[in-house]
């Protein structure tokens, strides 16, 4: 139990933030109106992915200095749950745009940095099953895996902020903090981010632990 | 044996081997030259403004796949073991990027020469233009050196290559094409340096990472 509580607490805050999300009152704001609820579970989404990512990477680099296999697994089970969360991300921003910009698929340089990074996942996941012996596909995933990253946070961080974006905080567009995202939001807005991180997390650790059995036995 | 003087006889090795057969080099260049034709037969040769430039830098992508597949995929491998028995591994990994650079600045100046004869030149900056080519040549081989060494592993390694590398280099090209084009319109050439300077630090960043990863990829 004491090992579980971030557990419980992922389950209280997404249910907290789906009754609060949906419930409390929002500002109005000309375009935006309601649909700015989606921002709990539109962005959420992006964190948890980038998160996912991260841990991945730094598995992969655990990895190459240990050569244990579980750092693998973990890797890859990360990745594998954070690429779902990527087209989570795309599908409720779809939804958004459809709304708020008039399409589902705007030319905006974010949305294209998006798509390119879960294709580099998703040529990770192709590299992996080209591989058969267990040991050198670790090893030649891990490297990729290392290789690709910092060039995603380049795609998805710094190119976007150097041309016009219909995102905010992009190409002179202000961030959420200094207008869209008032004191109430901020209640529901962070317990959502933290209860979908810890849900990743929870579904990836399940993963790698299905991972390790089918590997034992 | 000190990293430099490895670097420079591996390079010196590579330089013969590559002029001793040189097929690779000519059938590179043929598919270049060809592919630029097919496009202007494909084109009837009336194309303007960013299409003309779009244009050739996907006909410089393709190419350059091509032709840096080999750098590890092409070699026997006994050849690496032997390699691997003499020189670092990030004396081999910096003399087949330095390598590549050469190979790649050769077959873009060719690309940009016969593209410009084929299609009429419309660039404005041309000194800014070749700067762009000379950077895209940097960034492809860096990369695809690195991506080739990876590919090379696998079962398939061909098709692999390009899955692998589209990721990684869309965000150069993507850079490239936007600083090119700039060089293109003849705009004031301080509208470019924000380009440069991140082409600049991602080669940097992509280099780095290579000699940093590829110790652990060679050693089987």
């Amino acid at each position: 139990m004491t090992k579980n509580w971030w557990k419980i607490l992922a389950a209280v805050l997404l249910i907290y933030s789906f009754i609060a999300g949906l419930l409390v009152a929002v500002p109005r704001l000309p375009i935006l109106h309601e649909t700015i609820r989606n921002l709990y579970f539109h962005v959420p989404m992006w964190f948890t992915m980038i998160f996912l990512y991260l841990l991945s990477v730094i598995n992969s680099i655990k990895y190459l200095s240990s050569a244990d296999e579980k750092h693998d697994f973990m890797a890859v089970e990360t990745v594998n749950t954070g690429i779902v969360f990527g087209f989570l991300g795309l599908g409720t921003g779809m939804i958004w745009a459809n709304f708020t910009w008039g399409a589902p698929w705007p030319n905006d340089p974010k949305l294209n940095g998006s798509a390119i990074s879960t294709l580099m996942y998703l040529a990770y996941i192709v590299l992996r099953s080209s591989i058969d012996e267990s040991q050198k596909r670790a090893k030649i995933s891990a490297i990729y895996n290392i290789f690709a990253f910092p060039i995603m946070v380049v795609l998805l961080f710094i190119l976007p902020r150097m041309t016009d974006s219909l995102h905010p905080g992009n190409g002179g567009n202000p961030g959420f903090n200094s207008y869209d995202l008032d004191s109430n939001m901020r209640l529901v807005f962070y317990p959502a981010v933290i209860g979908w991180i810890l849900l990743g997390v929870w579904i990836s650790n399940i993963r790698y632990r299905i991972r390790l059995l089918q590997h034992k036995f | 044996m000190s990293l430099i003087h490895q670097v420079k006889s591996l390079i010196a090795k590579e330089l013969i081997l590559e002029w001793r057969s040189r097929y690779a080099l000519n059938g590179i260049v043929l598919y270049v030259v060809s592919t630029i034709f097919v496009c202007y037969l494909s084109f009837k040769g009336g194309i303007q403004g960013p299409t003309w430039n779009v244009l050739f830098w996907i006909i410089l992508l393709f190419a350059s796949i091509n032709a840096l597949v080999k750098s590890f995929v092409q070699e026997p491998a006994g050849r690496h073991l032997y390699l691997y028995t003499l020189a670092s591994p990030q004396a081999i990994i910096l003399s087949k990027i330095i390598y590549n650079c050469l190979l790649m600045l050769l077959l873009s100046t060719i690309a940009l020469f016969f593209y410009q004869v084929v299609f009429s030149n419309q660039v404005q900056d041309l000194l800014f233009y070749f700067l762009a080519v000379l950077l895209g040549s940097i960034s492809f081989a860096s990369v695809f050196t690195m991506i080739s060494g990876i590919a090379a592993k696998a079962n398939n390694p061909g098709s692999l290559m390009a899955v692998l590398s589209f990721p990684v280099i869309i965000p150069l090209l993507i850079l490239l094409i936007k600083f090119s084009k700039n060089a293109m319109d003849g705009l004031d050439r301080s509208v470019s340096y924000d380009e440069i300077v991140i082409l600049l630090s991602l080669n940097v960043l992509v280099i780095a990472s290579s000699l940093v990863l590829f110790p652990y990829l060679w050693r089987d």
